[in-house]
């Protein structure tokens, strides 16, 4: 059962669209091994979400998005854990890793514009008590994310017929 | 058979358009019914192509790095002629590893240009005018008219559906004549996907023992089997002499654009296909035999996942075909699908112009690959995952159209 679960998060990491009935047919298992399989990923929250993965680069509204390095004071008896959610509950947050390192949390802000994420640092993330320091990197140009290359520079160039 | 006389060009009178300069046996060789093929789809726009013969991978990041590193350190040099002793090395281990035959890479290794050159090397090292070379059909398009060549004479061995497209005691015997000289097979095979298991070997080395005849053994596909790990012929009892062992890079590898293959035999077949190997190209090219080389010393777990992607999408294709109706024999090898046509009452060629006309989806008829490959249709399945669901849509519609006009 576990091998059969990674090869199906593999499967749909490829593409979350593919139904379990397609899966079935590439693993040679039944459908209902898929179907159940997929449910209990679904309930132990492995499969968190299925979500697509957007090159909001090409979209008119684009998105400024940067990468915060954040120095935090620890809390007594919860370490980084209360700050990471104040700073993860807030919708502009995308995401949030503890680090090793010279910093402590390095997240990630997106905003409609520069202002919006400059504002943000200011007026939200900097202002909590125990954040020490921000460094703040505009992200310029996303040429891969999750696994997936962003410009489709690798096309097929087989020819359409070889022997 | 291209008879002696035919072969002495006529001086006393000049020669009327530049094709009479062609030597005889060049202009007997018929083109390849692929080229046709492959002009016609070239013509055509927004085709899902089933018709490629090579991965859709690009070859691995690491293997393509090691070979622009190499370039960069000056690595542009001939090597030795029977390539790189690293590279021997390194395919000695992986003949052992693999598939348990034992190759002294000194003496019984040639690293060639694809394993179309090895087999070329091959073929004119043992061929002499007249000898009769088996070859079970249907099968990849270049054994024949190279044979024919060299003065040899092709004798297909027609093999069927039914027996899985495999080789069979009864229809070898029956091949075989005081001439036959060599027997080319092709497992897992190109086009029909089939593979031979140990015990299906076994009758086939008592044959070729018994009637003395040598093997030539293509295992480009060795690494494309899907039901147990492939057979090499070479590693039957008493076969190593008997066998030279044509492979390469291209297909497990993703690396079809390098053209590097090899060759593992006997010491004296070798040395005599280095000879020629020597005059004609002088090494296989140094920055693909460094790519080789990483390919196989550190792309192995990269290899295999890209055997079970292909090994998933075969699963997807014998359902397809069986569910739009067409019979399709489940392969074990290579990457690809040899559904039968013949429910439709129409040829290989009608379908598959007529499928690449009216539905826009092209595949290879199965006549082009010789004796047996009237009525089948080579579908690769080495395409993505969602190209190939639109190709099986298309193909049901197709055909449910045919069979109800």
């Amino acid at each position: 059962m576990e091998k059969l679960k990674t090869d199906i998060l593999e499967l749909l990491k490829e593409d979350a669209r593919r139904s379990p009935d397609l899966i079935a047919t590439m693993l040679d298992v039944p459908e209902a091994e898929v179907t159940q399989a997929i449910q209990e990923l679904e309930k132990d929250h492995v499969i968190v979400k299925y979500a697509t993965v957007v090159n909001w680069s090409k979209v008119s509204d684009e998105k400024v998005t940067a990468l915060i390095e954040v120095q935090i004071t620890p809390e007594r008896g919860r370490g980084f854990e209360g700050i990471a959610e104040r700073i993860y509950l807030y919708p502009e947050v995308k995401s949030v890793y503890l680090m090793s390192g010279a910093y402590d949390l390095l997240v990630e802000v997106e905003g409609k514009t520069l202002k919006d994420v400059a504002s943000f640092v200011s007026n939200k993330l900097s202002p909590i008590d125990a954040v020490l320091s921000t460094k703040t990197f505009f992200i310029l140009k996303k040429y891969k994310q999750d696994g997936i290359i962003f410009e489709d520079y690798e096309d097929d160039q087989r020819l359409l017929i070889s022997p | 058979m291209i008879k002696d006389e035919e072969l002495q060009t006529s001086k006393a009178t000049r020669r009327a358009s530049m094709s009479d300069y062609l030597s005889p046996r060049a202009r007997a060789i018929p083109p390849s019914g692929i080229r046709r093929f492959f002009d016609l789809v070239s013509a055509s726009k927004d085709v899902i192509t089933l018709g490629v013969g090579e991965p859709d991978f690009v070859t691995p990041w690491h293997v393509r790095e090691a070979c622009v590193y190499s370039l960069e350190t000056g690595k542009t040099q001939y090597t030795s002629n029977s390539g790189t002793p690293e590279l021997r090395e390194a395919i000695g281990q992986y003949m052992n590893d693999r598939f348990h035959v034992e190759y002294d890479p000194a003496k019984e290794i040639l690293v060639t240009v694809g394993g179309s050159e090895a087999i070329d090397l091959a073929l004119r090292a043992l061929i002499s005018p007249g000898d009769e070379v088996l070859v079970p059909e249907p099968c990849y398009i270049s054994y024949s008219p190279i044979t024919a060549l060299g003065g040899g004479v092709p004798v297909g061995i027609e093999t069927f559906a039914k027996d899985q497209f495999k080789l069979t005691a009864e229809s070898l015997k029956a091949s075989i004549t005081p001439k036959s000289k060599l027997l080319i097979l092709c497992y897992p095979s190109n086009p029909t996907g089939a593979i031979m298991t140990y015990e299906d070997w076994l009758p086939i080395a008592k044959i070729v023992e018994e009637n003395d005849l040598i093997v030539i053994s293509d295992e480009i596909y060795a690494e494309l089997s899907y039901s147990g790990n492939h057979v090499s012929f070479a590693s039957l009892p008493g076969m190593k002499d008997r066998t030279i062992v044509v492979s390469g890079f291209s297909k497990a590898f993703a690396m079809t654009g390098w053209r590097m293959g090899y060759a593992c035999g006997h010491p004296d077949l070798i040395n005599a296909m280095l000879k020629i190997h020597q005059y004609t190209v002088m090494c296989a090219p140094v920055m693909g035999q460094v790519a080789a080389l990483e390919a196989l010393t550190n792309g192995m777990d990269e290899m295999k996942r890209m055997v079970e992607s292909y090994n998933q999408r075969r699963r997807l294709v014998v359902k397809g075909f069986t569910e739009i109706g067409l019979e399709c024999h489940e392969p074990q090898g290579a990457f690809y699908a040899f559904p039968s046509i013949k429910s439709t009452g129409l040829s290989s060629e009608t379908f598959a112009e007529r499928l690449l006309m009216e539905a826009k989806v092209a595949a290879v008829p199965g006549n082009v690959f010789g004796k047996g490959g009237e009525g089948y249709l080579r579908c690769s399945y080495a395409t993505s995952v969602s190209q190939l669901t639109e190709a099986l849509d298309k193909i049901g519609n197709f055909v449910h159209k045919i069979k109800m006009s």
